[in-house]
């Protein structure tokens, strides 16, 4: 599904090299976890994948089902069924989470030739999709993000990933921030979500949220690479002894620059 | 997004590129004055325009008050001060001024108002709008007059009200905004060519909305509009103005006056899309616009509402108030006004609560993109009798860009303590963020920006008449077309 090839990426219009060859294959069905230290480049890799104009692809290449996406607007990769939950979702006063999920809904049907949803559906439609994750409708009138507490702005991520039902998710750190009973709640919704024909990226910096959506492949970011991928055990492993370990253990066995 | 505005969005697509699309010329015959201004000029003018004997004294008082007035520099916008000496204060197309039958308009004009979008024939109108084309310095037609004549209201040029209704002018011309109340306000009783005059008589709802709009297109003269709304006891009317102006490079000034009185129980909404040209990517040419706008609630339970879209224009100087007189009145102002490339705005209003219970609502809304200047400049006055009066005003600012500026200018003063005052402003940025956020969502970036932007105007447009929100959310998107990014 997902085939990123040595992926460099710098800061449009500086000389800030932070992806610095990422290669990540990612099929139908899977879940992969990236973990890593602060700065080694998580979100920025989520963004460059979406189409953030911010980061600019210097060498390598990101296939999506086979076509290289690196040329496409955000908007046109997201009809293609590529999905960010970020890490800090941002608030935009004026627009109503609603209007913003029908006309996001009827935007990626209409590039796909499927059939659109009038007003009347979609409020069936996305009052259904409430449950996946137990928001409270009151959320669908209020402006987007705006105001939201730190975890309610994390929850309305999932929330409108349940809406978009997209083919391939990025969840950048969405367990930070969400109480104890709201992680429970929401990796429930994310495992309802998740099917055999759809995958899912994970950013964490924590084992506990891999305990409820389990991960398929976990691997590691530094400075701009993954040096390392396994399976749930690498997680636990750095639960235990930390990034430097894994550094030094990488050194010595002449893998890291 | 709404329906008419993901239209609005898709007629944006067919527009890109396409600028200030109002700014042709017509090609007409004037008859006009030499420039400059005198007592003579000022004289000339009353005579042309067959005015009677008062009117002609009260030009020319206005006039030396103003030869002794100081032009002000108050605001926030630098400028090359008009050339009052160069200037035309009179320009009206030869053909027939005031015309009885639209066959004998200028063709060359009618067609104007037809790219304008604003066909005269009244079967072609807007259904339910009664216009009021003033082209320069005079009106050139007025639709609907029979139908609401019937219903009693009268809806004319000024130059026609002079004449036909001098009592009413006599009693009501200037008692809102006196002669001397600015420099501009001076200029424009000395001088002024046409403008509106409507009369709904008492316990009359005007039957359609009435509307006026203006169009400078001689390059060289200044349009000194007067405009003067009475309702009487129980009345009410919905008025709408509209303006446009050609492209020239040399700055052209409009200065009008407004004046609204609402008596007991009367309602008066008066609605602006103003789109004169603001000049081009390096600031040259455009209109001055030093325009003065001010109602009084007279009456008690009145109501007076100004609703403003402020596009265009160089330079804006305005500030639509209301004087709350009379016991229980409201005042309203709704505002979005929008500045890019070099343009300044200084806008805002005036609320005077001097009668009991009176309420004032304002809600400014000002979005700056390019390297323009918007500034809001509020005063709330509530003076020691307006017992339990409140005023409420919210005042945002939205910069698109790193080379905008936006400014807020509360002055606020209460001289009673039973009443209340509540001011919130915020300023906020149109980021990358918030475009990239939507895009992600599968919106395009040029409907993710016209989201952001209706979103933070809805609150005002929502208070224009319907024809003209379409309008609204149209223009905005032209304007703001390739701001971002
Ligand atoms: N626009 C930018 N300009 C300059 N530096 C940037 C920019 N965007 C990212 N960086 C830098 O790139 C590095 C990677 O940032 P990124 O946000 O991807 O880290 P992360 O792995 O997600 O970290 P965290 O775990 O703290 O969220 C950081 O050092 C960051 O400061
Ligand atoms: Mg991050």
């Amino acid at each position: 599904m997902l085939e990123i090839k040595n992926l460099h990426a710098k800061v449009e219009g500086e000389d800030i090299e932070i992806l610095k060859g990422v290669n990540l294959k990612v099929n139908a069905g899977e879940i992969h976890a990236i973990m890593g230290p602060n700065g080694s480049g998580k979100s920025t890799l989520s963004k460059v994948v979406s189409g953030h104009p911010e980061y600019e692809v210097t060498e390598g290449e990101i296939l999506f089902n086979g076509e290289d996406i690196t040329e496409l607007d955000a908007d046109e990769r997201a009809h293609l069924g590529l999905f960010l939950a970020f890490q800090y979702p941002v608030e935009v006063p004026g627009i109503t989470n609603k209007t913003l999920l029908r006309e996001a809904y009827n935007t990626i049907a209409r590039a796909n030739d499927r059939e659109e949803l009038d007003p009347i559906e979609f409020e069936d439609y996305i009052t259904e999709k409430l449950d996946v994750i137990e928001m409270k409708d009151e959320f669908l009138s209020r402006s987007i993000n705006t105001g939201f507490s730190g975890g309610e702005k994390k929850k309305n991520e999932i929330f409108q990933m349940a809406v978009l039902n997209p083919v391939l998710s990025f969840l950048d750190e969405t367990d930070s921030g969400l109480d104890i009973d709201a992680l429970k709640v929401v990796s429930d919704g994310v495992n309802k979500i998740a099917n055999d024909k759809n995958a899912i990226v994970m950013i964490t910096h924590y084992q506990r949220l891999l305990n409820y959506i389990k991960p398929d492949y976990v691997h590691v970011m530094m400075a701009g690479k993954l040096i390392k991928s396994g399976g749930f055990e690498l997680a636990e492993e750095l639960e235990a002894n930390g990034y430097d370990a894994l550094e030094k253990e990488l050194v010595l066995n002449g893998e890291a620059q | 997004m709404s329906e008419e505005l993901s239209d609005g969005v898709k007629e944006l697509e067919s527009m890109i590129g396409e600028e200030y699309k109002y700014g042709f010329t017509t090609d007409v015959e004037y008859e006009d004055f030499p420039k400059g201004i005198s007592e003579e000029i000022v004289r000339e003018l009353s005579r042309v325009k067959e005015e009677p004997e008062w009117m002609t004294e009260f030009r020319v008082k206005a006039y030396h008050a103003w030869k002794e007035m100081e032009e002000p520099t108050w605001f926030n916008a630098t400028y090359n001060k008009p050339d009052f000496e160069n200037l035309l204060y009179y320009s009206a197309p030869k053909k027939k001024p005031q015309l009885d039958s639209l066959d004998d308009v200028d063709p060359n004009i009618r067609e104007t108002y037809e790219k304008l979008g604003i066909p005269l024939e009244e079967q072609k109108m807007l259904s339910g709008v009664a216009v009021d084309a003033v082209f320069d310095s005079v009106s050139i037609f007025t639709s609907f007059k029979e139908k609401l004549a019937e219903a009693g209201v009268i809806f004319c040029s000024m130059s026609e009200a002079i004449k036909e209704h001098p009592e009413l002018v006599k009693k009501y011309l200037a008692s809102v905004v006196p002669v001397r109340d600015n420099f501009y306000s001076a200029l424009n009783s000395a001088v002024f060519s046409d403008g509106s005059f409507c009369y709904i008589p008492k316990n009359t709802k005007c039957p359609m909305e009435l509307s006026t709009y203006f169009r400078i297109n001689n390059m060289n003269s200044g349009q000194f509009e007067r405009t003067l709304i009475v309702a009487e006891e129980g009345a009410s009317v919905s008025y709408l103005e509209g303006c446009t102006a050609p492209m020239y490079d040399e700055n052209q000034l409009h200065a009008a006056v407004v004046e609204l009185v609402a008596l007991d129980n009367a309602d008066i909404k008066y609605s602006t899309i103003q789109n004169w040209y603001s000049g081009d990517e390096n600031g040259k040419g455009g209109i001055y616009n030093f325009v003065t706008k001010r109602g009084i609630c007279k009456g008690k339970n009145s109501h007076i509402s100004w609703t403003q879209l402020e596009t265009g224009s160089a330079v804006t100087l305005k500030y639509p108030s209301v004087i709350l007189k009379g016991d229980n009145s409201v005042g309203e102002f709704y505002s979005v006004a929008v500045t890019t490339k070099k343009q300044q705005a200084d806008t805002g209003t005036k609320m005077i609560h001097l009668g009991k219970n009176t309420k004032s609502t304002i809600i400014s809304k000002g979005i700056s993109a390019g390297q323009s200047n918007n500034s809001y400049r509020g005063e709330v006055k509530i003076s020691k009798n307006a017992t339990g009066s409140k005023n409420y005003s919210v005042c945002d600012s939205m910069l698109i860009g790193q080379e905008c500026g936006a400014h807020t200018f509360p002055y606020i003063s209460s001289e009673n303590p039973t009443s209340s005052v509540e001011h919130e402003a915020t300023t906020s940025r149109v980021g990358e963020e918030q475009i990239f956020y939507l895009m992600q969502r599968g919106i395009s970036e040029q409907d993710a920006i016209s989201m952001i932007i209706n979103g933070f105007v809805k609150d005002v447009l929502k208070e224009l008449p319907l024809e003209f929100a379409v309008e609204a959310n149209k223009l905005l998107d032209v304007k703001l077309e390739g701001s971002v990014g």
